[in-house]
């Protein structure tokens, strides 16, 4: 009973909202800017922004995650961060020597109005960015939107500086990255590697935050997108990229900047979201789809007819970001599964109409919500009138799993209680299978556990 | 102690009012301090006989925490005492966050204390109160009363209008109160009634009409306030006249503030417009 002032009536609420389903701007920012190789982030604001950003980080992927910070002071606050901003990039520069720092904002200097291009360009006046070196920057304020929106910022912030147009496109498709574990982006990227597509991945932070252990310490691990194909990612005849809100600002800018047209897609996580990314990688990339693609979604396929006995009309309550329950929600339904309760502190109305489309039919009883107010309690009281039979999320959950007695996937950001989530991918007709094996284990290990001797199975 | 908040429009004379009345009290006797809440930290000048003072928020940028109280204060004419905030350059920072670090570290120095004996202390505050900062000097029990500087311009009205929005909000939560509109004139046609009609529609009272003589500004430029610049003429005996007002005023009130279209007419009736 940890949360067991939650109560089973819900009342209409005006303002409060009690455990967010999303967690701050900046933390988005820094994910993104870890994705260029050799770059470190920097939080333009106070040290403890910086801190907690820094460790949510580091326990969701339990590597060291290194950023930096303007540390403002009470005389910061009053006189501008300026000179704190400028000192920071001469000392990082000098000290630390990035090939990137990528700045975001914070509540704090956001509010007392920073102009970060303006520091920025002063910075490159007075000598104190070397030459080949870079410092790119986007506004984080955390009042608005979530950490997708941060994510979605820096994205922006990237290719508002990187690519460059010569006027002569060549044979390239950019991948542009929505929120994924760096196990994902490296599951795109070999998928896209088996369809012979010539492409740019960005941002890309596998070989970053799953580095392995080589008995030395590295500042910047060896991966993330180098600087050379940002800046030729204007050039490439198109870009692709998978997952709506974290990515769309991005694709729009890198068109209007270098005429790269592109296409969104869902994020590539179970058969039919995969079906379409793979379609628009094709056609976009102008590559026939392989044998050995069409194999591994067949393989996808085998696995929900084997097991979908155990899948019907099993209840599920998840929550997390747009662009992951959208499809995640579309992948249930295909699996005869119900998503009754959805919830993202994400804002956007697009969520509500997209599953209003996905649900209307199939589940008519569904309920969801996202932006203010769409909480954890809110998804709590839901599942105490009307449980459920599978939690799906972040380890946020774990407190109504135990409390309800639910099993309970974990899935999304951030996942600090179990190992996997980085090196196991979850998109891609691969990625499926590793969803569906994870759904089956926890509804059948339910059923051991809860089954009579007598109908204790040995096969199932 | 009485503290007291002057606010009032952009220009409309705030400082030179605050000062040549603070002259007054002095030359009455009473001990005086003056906080200049103005990043351009002018709201001193004509006691001090010039901008010579550091600034609480340039001692605090250039040593830290570690700020003694006579680095910031310094005498000025008649005994007063007088501190300027200061703050950022225009276009950067956080003026407003200035004003709140800075009345806390006055506290903290312990510059309203009792072995101070102070009579009155005097925030001179800029400009309208357009964020929480410039409401610090009159929250959490800060100044009881204010003054706002007022002429028979519609601008300068409006903001007095405005001004007292602010007040209604911490008048409930802190006890603020208004003490009077001062309506230093710009010589409009009608002004003093109009003035007048205005403080009462607000519920309170036109304290004192300052009227305009060029005397003001030959004695701001010789840095100095007209009572201590030309102590007989009859302006020095205007800003005397204010001086005993505030220190024999009785009626403070929580205003009411007008509605925008109040204010308009009060303007046709009286004001240009007729």
């Amino acid at each position: 009973m940890l949360l067991r002032h939650t109560p089973k009536e819900i009342k209409e609420r005006s303002a409060l909202t009690v455990n967010p389903a999303k967690t701050c701007q900046p933390i988005g920012a820094m994910y993104a800017a870890l994705g260029i190789h050799g770059c470190l982030p920097h939080s333009h604001g106070s040290q403890g922004c910086c801190s907690y950003h820094r460790s949510t980080l580091t326990r969701h992927y339990k590597e060291p995650v290194m950023a930096a910070t303007s540390s403002f002071t009470e005389g910061s606050s009053v006189f501008g961060g300026q000179a704190n901003l400028l000192t920071a990039i001469n000392n990082i520069f000098t000290i630390y020597e990035p090939d990137v720092i990528a700045i975001h904002s914070t509540c704090l200097s956001e509010t007392i109005g920073d102009d970060l291009k303006q520091i920025s360009e002063k910075a490159k006046e007075e000598g104190k960015v070397p030459l080949g070196k870079h410092v790119i920057y986007c506004n984080t304020p955390s009042y608005v939107g979530s950490h997708v929106t941060g994510y979605a910022n820096m994205l922006k912030g990237i290719v508002d500086y990187f690519p460059e147009s010569t006027g002569k496109k060549v044979d390239c498709l950019n991948l542009i990255s929505g929120w994924v574990e760096p196990a994902d982006m490296r599951e795109v990227k070999r998928m896209a590697k088996m369809m012979g597509a010539n492409t740019i991945i960005f941002p890309d932070t596998s070989d970053v935050l799953d580095a392995p252990q080589t008995g030395r310490y590295t500042m910047y691990p060896k991966g993330g997108t180098s600087i050379s194909e940002l800046i030729a990612s204007g050039n490439s005849k198109a870009s692709l990229g998978f997952g709506e809100w974290a990515t769309k600002d991005a694709a729009i800018k890198l068109e209007n900047k270098c005429k790269v047209p592109f296409e969104i897609t869902d994020l590539p996580i179970g058969l039919c979201a995969t079906d379409r990314f793979v379609q628009a990688l094709s056609k976009l990339a102008e590559v026939t789809i392989p044998e050995s693609i069409t194999t591994e979604r067949g393989r996808l396929v085998d696995v929900i007819t084997d097991y979908q006995q155990y899948l019907y009309g099993k209840r599920v309550a998840l929550w997390g970001d747009p662009d992951q329950l959208i499809p995640l929600v579309e992948f249930l339904l295909d699996l005869d599964m119900k998503p009754v309760y959805i919830v993202s502190g994400t804002p956007g109305k697009k969520m509500a109409a997209k599953l209003e489309k996905l649900l209307s039919e199939k589940v008519p009883e569904a309920r969801y919500k996202n932006g203010e107010l769409a909480d954890m309690f809110l998804m709590h009281q839901w599942i105490k009138n009307e449980p459920v039979d599978l939690l799906i999320g972040n380890s946020y959950g774990k407190y109504i799993s135990r409390d309800e007695n639910i099993p309970f996937l974990r899935m999304g950001f951030p996942i600090m209680d179990r190992v996997g989530h980085s090196y196991f991918p979850t998109v891609g007709y691969m990625g499926g299978i590793r969803i569906l094996e994870k759904i089956l284990g926890l509804l059948m290990d339910k059923q051991d556990a809860d089954s009579p001797e007598t109908s204790f199975e040995l096969v199932m | 102690m009485r503290k007291i908040a002057i606010y009032g429009k952009g220009g409309i004379g705030k400082s030179t009012t605050t000062q040549n009345t603070v002259a007054g009290l002095a030359e009455m006797g009473k001990k005086v301090m003056v906080v200049g809440c103005d990043p351009k930290a002018d709201s001193t000048r004509l006691l001090l006989g010039g901008l010579a003072q550091k600034t609480v928020l340039d001692t605090l940028r250039e040593e830290g925490e570690d700020v003694e109280l006579d680095d910031i204060m310094k005498a000025g004419f008649g005994g007063t005492s007088c501190t300027e905030s200061g703050g950022p350059e225009p276009g950067v920072g956080c003026a407003g966050r200035g004003i709140i670090t800075s009345i806390n570290l006055l506290e903290q120095l312990g510059a309203y204390d009792e072995d101070k004996e102070l009579d009155y202390a005097f925030y001179d505050v800029l400009g309208d109160v357009v964020c929480g900062g410039f409401a610090m000097p009159i929250r959490d029990g800060k100044a009881q009363e204010i003054y706002i500087v007022v002429s028979g311009e519609m601008m300068a009205m409006y903001a007095a209008n405005n001004i007292c929005k602010g007040i209604v909000k911490f008048a409930e939560a802190g006890g603020v109160r208004l003490g009077g509109l001062i309506c230093n004139s710009r010589k409009v046609d009608n002004e003093q009634e109009m003035i007048e009609q205005l403080a009462l529609k607000l519920g309170t009272q036109m304290i004192h009409f300052v009227p305009r003589d060029n005397m003001v500004q030959k004695a701001e430029i010789n840095r100095k306030t007209v009572i201590d610049y030309e102590p007989t003429h009859p302006q020095a005996d205007e800003y005397r006249a204010l001086a005993k007002k505030i220190d024999e005023n009785q009626l403070f009130v929580v205003p009411k503030p007008l509605a925008i279209e109040e204010l308009e007419t009060l303007l046709i009736e009286f004001g240009i417009a007729n």
